[in-house]
Formats: C-alpha cells, sequence, structure tokens
C-alpha cells in the first residue's frame, strides 16, 4: 500500500503510474460497492491535519487523510458540528478510524439529511488529484460560490473513481444547545410515514424523521426553550395519529446515533444491506414489497424516503430491491465479493447519461487509474 | 469591453434555410426572424453588452427543446439558453450566430406533492410563482433571488442562484430533487428524480449552476418547505464598518444562525432611505438586517439574544419590529437597493464575489480607496452572513471612459476577492463579464479540467458559447 505523506507526492506517483490503484482512506468503506480491480492500492491516511477552522465563518478545512473523530473534536471545542453528521457504519463493515476524505468521497449523510442536507450540500472545497496527476481545486473556503463548475458536487459520492480528494473544506454550524424527539406509534410504516409527512409539513423546523419497529420519530434540535415549545406543539399537533412521548437529551441523541448507523437492522453477519432512495410516500409500498420477496429486516429514515434493507445475499434478493425500487435509487451497501461483483450495485444511469459518464471519467481520469470497477463494471 | 467570438460566416450565410428549417419544426408563432423582434432578446441583465441573434425560438414542449438542439447539433449551429434574461453576468447575452432558445412559454406547474414536499415545475415558471403555488397551504420554495419576480427556475437551476435567504436556506443546488435534462444532441435525460440521493455521480450537483454550458434544463422538480411559524426583522446601526463586521461575528460565535444576516454601507442605506422611506439611520456607517423565525415568543427569544450582543459593540441605534408590517417596512429598503442605486446613478455594475467574512473590513476599506481613485460612486449591500458582497458602482453609460473605469473597478474588487481567500461570484455567474478573470482563481490546467468536462457534454461547444471560459485562440468559444 502506498501512503504518500504529501499532496505533491500523491501527485507525483499518480503521474508516474502505469497501472490502476485501488483508492482509500483508512479502508472502512472497502466492502461498500463493488471490489475493485486493481493490484495495489493509494491510501490519503498519512494526509492529515486541520488546515483552518474559521468558527465565526462556519468553515473547517482539514487534509483527506484527518479522522473523522478528530474533525468532529476540533468542531466541538467550538460548540460547531459537521452538518451531514457521516455515520461511522462500525456495526455495518467493522469499526475503523473513517477519514474526512472518504467520508466526502462516499458521499455519506446521516439522519439530518431530510431537512439540514447531505454531505454534497456543505463540501465548499475540494483539492483533489487528477488521473494525469495535476492537484486541482474546485470551490474555496466560503459559504457561496458558483464560480465554474461544481466539482465540489462531481467529486462528492464519486468514489474515488474520478479523483483523489485531498483536501476538504466543509461548511459547518453550530451544535444545537438541545435535542429531543417525538415518538409517535404506529402499526405500520403505512401509518408511520403518513406521521413523517405530518410532521415534516409543520413549521416547526424538524431535523430527522426515521420509523424504527413500531415508532415513527421525529427530531427537533435548537435552542433548549425552542425544543421545549417545538415538541410540545409537535406532539399536539400530530396528537390524532397515535399515542406517543417525547424523548430528551442524551436519550435522544443516542436514539439517533443509532439511526445513523441502521443499529436497528439487528444484522446477521451474512446478511446483504441495501440502501433505497424513494419519493418518501413511496417507502412504505417498497418495504412491503420486499417483505413478501425476502422477508426483508427494514427501517425508514428521510421521512420514509430512505430504505435501509437487510436480507439474504443472493442475486434473487437483490433483484427484488432492483425492481421494487421502481423510480428511485437503489445501492448495495454490503454483500460478498461474489454477489457485488455480479450485479449493478447502483442504479445505472440512463444510455444517453452513460456515453457522458465515461466522457467525464475520460476527461478526469484518462488512463482509468483510479478505483476500477468500484461503481460499475468496466468503468 | 469584453470581446465576442467571430460569428461562423457559413452559419450566418444559411440564416434563411436555418429560420425555414426552425419553422418547418415548431408551430409558427415559436420562430422569431425579423430584426425588429429579434431586438427585445439582443442583452439581458447586464445591458451595457448588446447582440441581436440569428434567431429566437420559443418552445412549449421538452420535445419541441429537443429538436431544435438536435438539428443545430447537427448543422454546428451556436445554441443560446434563456430564461427571462435578468442574468445579470450576461449569462443570457445572445452571439450574432446563435439561436436563442427562449423558456418563457414553458410556464406550467406540472405537480404539488404537499406529502413529499416537491413540486415538479416547467423551466420557465417564475421563482415566485412555485411560491404563490404553494404559498396558500403554508409552504414556500427557499431561494429567493432579489430578481424573483421575474427570473424563471431554469435561468435559476442554471445559475445556482440565492438569495438573502441562504444562510439557513440554501442556494438552488440544495432545494433540487430532480430535473429534465436535454443534451445538446437532442437526448432528453431524467436527472435525480422525486427522491434525495441515490448513489452514482451528483449529475444535479454538476449541472445545476453550469450556466448553460452542459445542456438545457425543461422541468425542475423542486423541493418545498413548510413556512415558519412566522418570522421578524430588527435592524442595528454602527458607527464603522469594522464594528459591524465584528457584531456579525459575535453573533455567528454565540451559536445564532439568522435566517437572514444582510449588510449595507453608508452610501447605500442613503439611497434606500431615500426611495423607500424605511425610516434607515442616516447617522450610520453601517446597517444590519437581521431576521429570525419561530413563534412569536422564539422570535422575541432571539432577537432578544441578537440584541444583547449588538448592544456589545456600541451601536447607534437598534430598532426590532414589533409587528409584521414593521418587518416588511425594514425589508423594504433592502429589497429595493438596486432600484434605489438607479435612481440616484445613470448607470451601475453590480458586482458579486465573496469573501471570507473576517476580511470584511479590509475589503470594504479598500474598496473606499479603489473608488476615490477611480472617482466613481460605490454602494455596498450584500449577505453578511455568507460574506456575499454586491458593490453597485455607479457610472453613467453615455460616457464610455466611465464605463471602462467602472469594468476595472469591478473587475479590481473581484481580484481583491479572490485575493483574500474568496471567489469571482457568489450567486450571479460568471457569465460574459467574469470570463476573462477566471485565470485569477483558476490555474490553466484547472480551467482545461474544467474544459474538458464540458466537452465530455459537448463535444462541439455550442452551448452558450463565449461565456465562463476564458476564450482560447484558434479553438473553442
Amino acid at each position: 500500500m502506498l501512503t504518500p505523506d504529501t499532496e505533491s507526492a500523491l501527485a507525483a506517483l499518480v503521474a508516474a503510474a502505469d497501472a490502476p490503484f485501488a483508492i482509500e482512506g483508512q479502508g472502512t468503506k472497502r466492502a461498500m460497492l463493488r471490489p475493485v480491480q486493481a493490484a495495489a492500492t493509494i491510501s490519503t491516511r498519512n494526509l492529515t491535519g486541520i488546515t483552518l477552522h474559521r468558527p465565526t465563518e462556519l468553515i473547517i478545512s482539514a487534509r483527506a487523510g484527518t479522522p473523522v473523530a478528530e474533525v468532529e473534536a476540533m468542531l466541538a471545542t467550538k460548540g460547531q458540528m459537521l452538518i451531514a453528521e457521516p455515520p461511522s457504519y462500525a456495526g455495518i463493515f467493522g469499526a475503523g478510524n473513517a477519514t474526512i476524505g472518504g467520508a466526502v468521497a462516499a458521499g455519506i449523510s446521516g439522519p439530518r439529511r431530510i431537512t439540514g442536507g447531505a454531505m454534497r450540500d456543505h463540501v465548499m472545497g475540494v483539492r483533489f488529484v487528477n488521473g494525469a496527476g495535476e492537484v486541482m481545486h474546485s470551490g474555496g473556503r466560503v459559504l457561496k460560490n458558483v464560480t465554474g463548475l461544481d466539482l465540489c458536487k462531481l467529486l462528492t459520492g464519486s468514489h474515488g473513481t474520478l479523483g483523489i480528494i485531498t483536501e476538504v473544506t466543509l461548511k459547518v454550524l453550530p451544535r444545537p444547545e438541545a435535542t429531543a424527539t417525538l415518538a409517535v406509534n404506529a402499526a405500520d410504516f403505512a401509518t408511520g410515514q403518513r406521521v413523517l409527512s405530518a410532521g415534516l409539513g409543520a413549521p416547526y423546523g424538524v431535523s430527522g424523521a426515521a420509523i424504527v419497529g413500531h415508532r415513527a420519530l421525529l427530531r427537533i434540535e435548537d435552542f433548549a426553550e425552542s425544543v421545549a415549545y417545538r415538541i410540545a406543539k409537535l406532539r399536539q399537533d400530530l396528537a390524532e395519529h397515535g399515542a406517543s412521548e417525547i424523548i430528551e437529551g442524551e436519550a435522544s441523541r443516542a436514539l439517533w446515533r443509532d439511526v445513523a448507523e441502521a443499529t436497528p437492522l439487528d444484522l446477521a453477519p451474512d446478511d446483504a444491506v441495501w440502501r433505497v432512495s424513494v419519493k418518501p410516500s413511496e417507502g412504505p409500498r417498497l418495504a412491503a414489497a420486499l417483505r413478501t420477496a425476502f422477508d426483508a429486516k427494514l427501517m425508514l429514515d428521510w421521512g420514509g424516503g430512505l430504505v435501509w434493507v437487510a436480507g439474504p445475499a443472493t442475486e434473487a434478493a437483490h433483484r427484488a430491491v432492483m425492481a421494487a425500487a421502481e423510480d428511485g435509487a437503489f445501492l448495495l451497501f454490503r454483500a460478498p465479493d461474489a454477489l457485488r461483483a455480479a450485479v449493478p450495485v447502483i442504479k445505472p444511469d440512463a444510455p444517453a447519461l452513460a456515453t457522458i459518464a465515461r466522457r467525464v471519467k475520460a476527461a478526469l481520469d484518462p488512463r482509468g487509474l483510479f478505483n476500477p470497477g468500484r461503481m460499475q463494471a468496466g468503468f | 469591453m469584453i470581446a465576442l467570438p467571430p460569428p461562423k460566416a457559413e452559419i450566418l450565410a444559411q440564416r434563411d434555410a436555418i429560420l425555414a428549417a426552425l419553422r418547418a419544426m415548431l408551430p409558427e408563432d415559436a420562430v422569431i426572424g425579423e430584426p425588429v423582434r429579434l431586438k427585445p432578446y439582443e442583452t439581458d441583465g447586464l445591458s451595457a453588452y448588446r447582440q441581436v441573434p440569428l434567431a429566437v425560438v420559443l418552445p412549449r414542449t421538452t420535445a419541441e427543446v429537443a429538436d431544435v438542439l438536435r438539428y443545430c447539433n447537427r448543422m454546428g449551429i451556436r445554441v443560446v439558453p434563456r430564461g427571462a434574461g435578468t442574468s445579470l453576468s450576461g449569462g443570457a447575452l445572445p452571439l450574432a450566430d446563435a439561436v436563442v432558445i427562449g423558456l418563457m412559454r414553458m410556464n406550467r406547474i406540472l405537480e404539488v406533492d404537499y406529502e413529499n414536499r416537491l413540486a415538479v415545475v416547467e423551466a420557465g415558471v417564475t421563482n415566485i410563482g412555485i411560491t404563490q403555488a404553494v404559498a396558500g397551504d403554508g409552504f414556500f420554495y427557499a431561494p429567493d433571488p432579489s430578481s424573483q419576480l421575474a427570473c424563471m427556475i431554469g435561468g435559476n437551476v442554471m445559475m445556482n442562484s440565492g438569495g438573502a435567504h441562504c444562510l439557513k436556506y440554501g442556494v438552488t443546488a440544495n432545494n433540487l430533487l430532480g430535473l429534465t435534462f436535454v443534451t445538446i444532441e437532442g437526448e432528453v435525460v431524467r436527472i435525480g428524480g422525486e427522491h434525495l440521493d441515490g448513489g452514482g455521480y451528483d449529475w444535479l450537483g454538476l449541472i445545476t449552476g453550469s450556466e448553460g454550458q452542459l445542456g438545457m434544463v425543461t422541468e425542475v422538480t423542486v423541493r418545498i418547505l413548510r413556512g415558519p411559524e412566522g418570522a421578524r426583522a430588527m435592524l442595528a446601526a454602527f458607527d464603522s464598518i469594522q464594528v459591524a463586521g465584528e457584531a456579525v461575528d459575535a453573533i455567528i460565535g454565540a451559536g445564532v444562525i439568522p435566517v437572514a444576516l444582510e449588510f449595507m454601507d453608508r452610501p447605500c442605506i442613503h439611497a434606500c432611505e431615500a426611495f423607500a422611506h424605511a425610516g434607515y439611520p442616516l447617522d450610520a456607517e453601517a446597517m444590519l438586517i437581521i431576521e429570525v423565525e419561530g413563534s412569536v415568543a422564539e422570535q422575541d427569544a432571539l432577537l432578544g439574544k441578537i440584541r444583547d450582543i449588538c448592544a456589545r459593540f456600541a451601536p447607534l441605534s437598534m430598532k426590532v419590529a414589533q409587528t409584521p408590517e414593521e418587518s416588511a417596512a425594514i425589508w423594504k429598503g433592502r429589497k429595493g437597493a438596486f432600484g434605489a442605486v438607479g435612481r440616484i446613478s445613470p448607470d451601475y455594475l453590480c458586482m458579486d464575489g465573496t469573501i471570507p467574512t473576517g476580511e470584511l473590513p479590509r475589503v470594504l476599506r479598500r474598496i473606499g480607496e479603489m473608488s476615490a481613485e477611480c472617482g466613481l460612486q460605490v454602494a455596498n449591500v450584500f449577505h453578511a452572513g455568507d460574506g456575499n458582497l454586491h458593490p453597485l458602482i455607479m457610472f453613467d453609460a453615455n460616457d464610455p471612459s466611465s464605463f471602462a473605469r467602472a469594468e476595472k473597478f469591478g473587475a479590481d474588487i473581484l481580484r481583491l476577492c479572490v485575493e483574500v481567500g474568496g471567489c469571482l461570484t457568489g450567486e450571479h455567474g460568471v457569465g460574459v463579464e467574469k470570463r476573462d478573470l477566471m485565470g485569477v482563481q483558476f490555474s490553466e490546467a484547472e480551467l482545461d479540467q474544467q474544459r474538458a468536462i464540458k466537452s465530455a457534454f459537448d463535444p462541439g461547444w455550442l452551448l452558450n458559447g463565449a461565456k465562463v471560459f476564458p476564450l482560447v485562440a484558434g479553438a473553442h468559444g
């Protein structure tokens, strides 16, 4: 494994390369998507350090190999947080020291995504090495920037296939003073999803909306007096939907850590895991279809629109997920190598877009050096 | 003046045949070729630049847009997409050999879905039109550019437009779910959908803000949000720009993120007060407008916190609105700022750089010095929370030397923004206006990288030529 200490050393390595690489930070999400077809690995784990933190400008910059935990700890000293609350997925892929570059490259967003935005929404700047070994930057260190094509968004979630991210600049926010969760009893997903829609359609600034078991969960985060007021109003407004309780403080925070990490799926070691993103009102239909197809274990986040699915690691189960996703998008999140090498792990682009995708890949990585096969076969 | 590329002689020579072909593929009233009827399309919000196009087409459907693009691609004809033509950077400036594709007839709201908090609209629907369609049910579409009465969502997508409330709600890119996108080859592609991020490349993010360089957008699926229980504004006036900047830092440093945090300097305060009679403090060097949301009690609590913070910076005056009417009065001056400056100067250029907010005092001091050096007045109004500056440079378009000095002044301000760690444009786009400054922010290799990505979508470089990328001798553009 090659672990350059500087961006320029990394760039020189790529410029001199004559064979493809697997690209990773600490490799905590190596088992996600497809196995990479490469003999060597480049890791950004030695590109570390927070390079800029301006609390009053809501900005932090860190080299790609900086652990997410270190970034979060630095922010906490100023009462701030990463908005996308990127999960570690330690319960799915095993424990590790995930890097901030990896979290951006994988486009990882937690429950706050539903109203607070995704990781890609908070990437204000990136530096990266392209396939020619050139150091590039896009965006910057300010909150509003429309100068040139937005390669920050293109690189976020590209899983190291378009460039090797060396440094990221993220928008951050104050950590809310208080948090509370309204848990409404819901006999089934359809009922729960209606509760979530009602909560998200109320004027109280819900920042998390998930269904775990037979409870619909709605989170409020803000100053203490606002949280107290809003959670009570929400409970009153949603009273007709069923009995409810209010969960406060650390218990609420623990609940949402579990939602972020998909802990309630209660995975067996050989379960495959999928994430399907659909229109929220479609979540219950999808869930019902997969329960019928293979007795899936299920959890809904993002107002019902993010369906976490666990089940047998078989092509039949995967075909059932692809079919049930309909207009939505599926992602095979965890599976044995044989299965994830054999099937499309993400929804394929339409043919006209696939042609453009090949050209964009060639524009950034003309020699096909980066993470071949990671997102789709032969790419 | 910024140069436009020479028109392709072989295209100009085929003008009549091109018009005939367009008329054959579109309804009779959708093709404009007569010089007198082309005239209204010769410019946009950057009215110092004018160029009558070869033709204008006004399609009503995605299929018609696809037909025109397919034809233009086959013939090698340049295309300029156009929404309402409100771009302040010349994003919709025509070229002499180009067909302008105007979206104003694609103005239907196709679907409103409250359960999933989304609306599907055609690209020619106005920004305010979306909010008006859902406001009766308590919802709104968040990005609110100053031109929102006129500007169209398709243009908003192409420029990634912002507004006064992005500190809390984000810009256009943060409020989209899907697009119907037409490639230069005339292929209709669905980008995203009615769901959130699905995995795969973020085409939605790349296309948003691409200024018409990658393709055309004909339908947009936007997120709509439930409005807050209420909102209220306050004013705080200070006797120095430096101190006002420190107050902004202190507010955000205290963990308070207002929904809007706007800044005006002395010339801007005076211009707006003369225009709107909003009760602005004329003795101040700098003024903040701060808006918060929530129930009345929450508004009181937040405004109380902000008032206490501002009080530490010896404000000249503070005024907290007690009613929605008083809030509206506070906003009236700010929202009319461009018009107000227009009343005291025959012409102005509106700049749009962004800076790290900590650099504010230094940058405004330097802008003041530059103003004195070039003999042109400037009024500053901007989004203080996110550092997005809008210096309004006043000049006289009848005096060519005045315009030249104004352009140079503007370019110098933008260079300064980049020098202190900011960027050329926060929300107006590069367009024609800032094209030749791109080298200040990007290396030649970085520009080539962006050009290569454009080429992946538009191999013949037919889409919105002469914008965004500096012209390369003998090659694209």
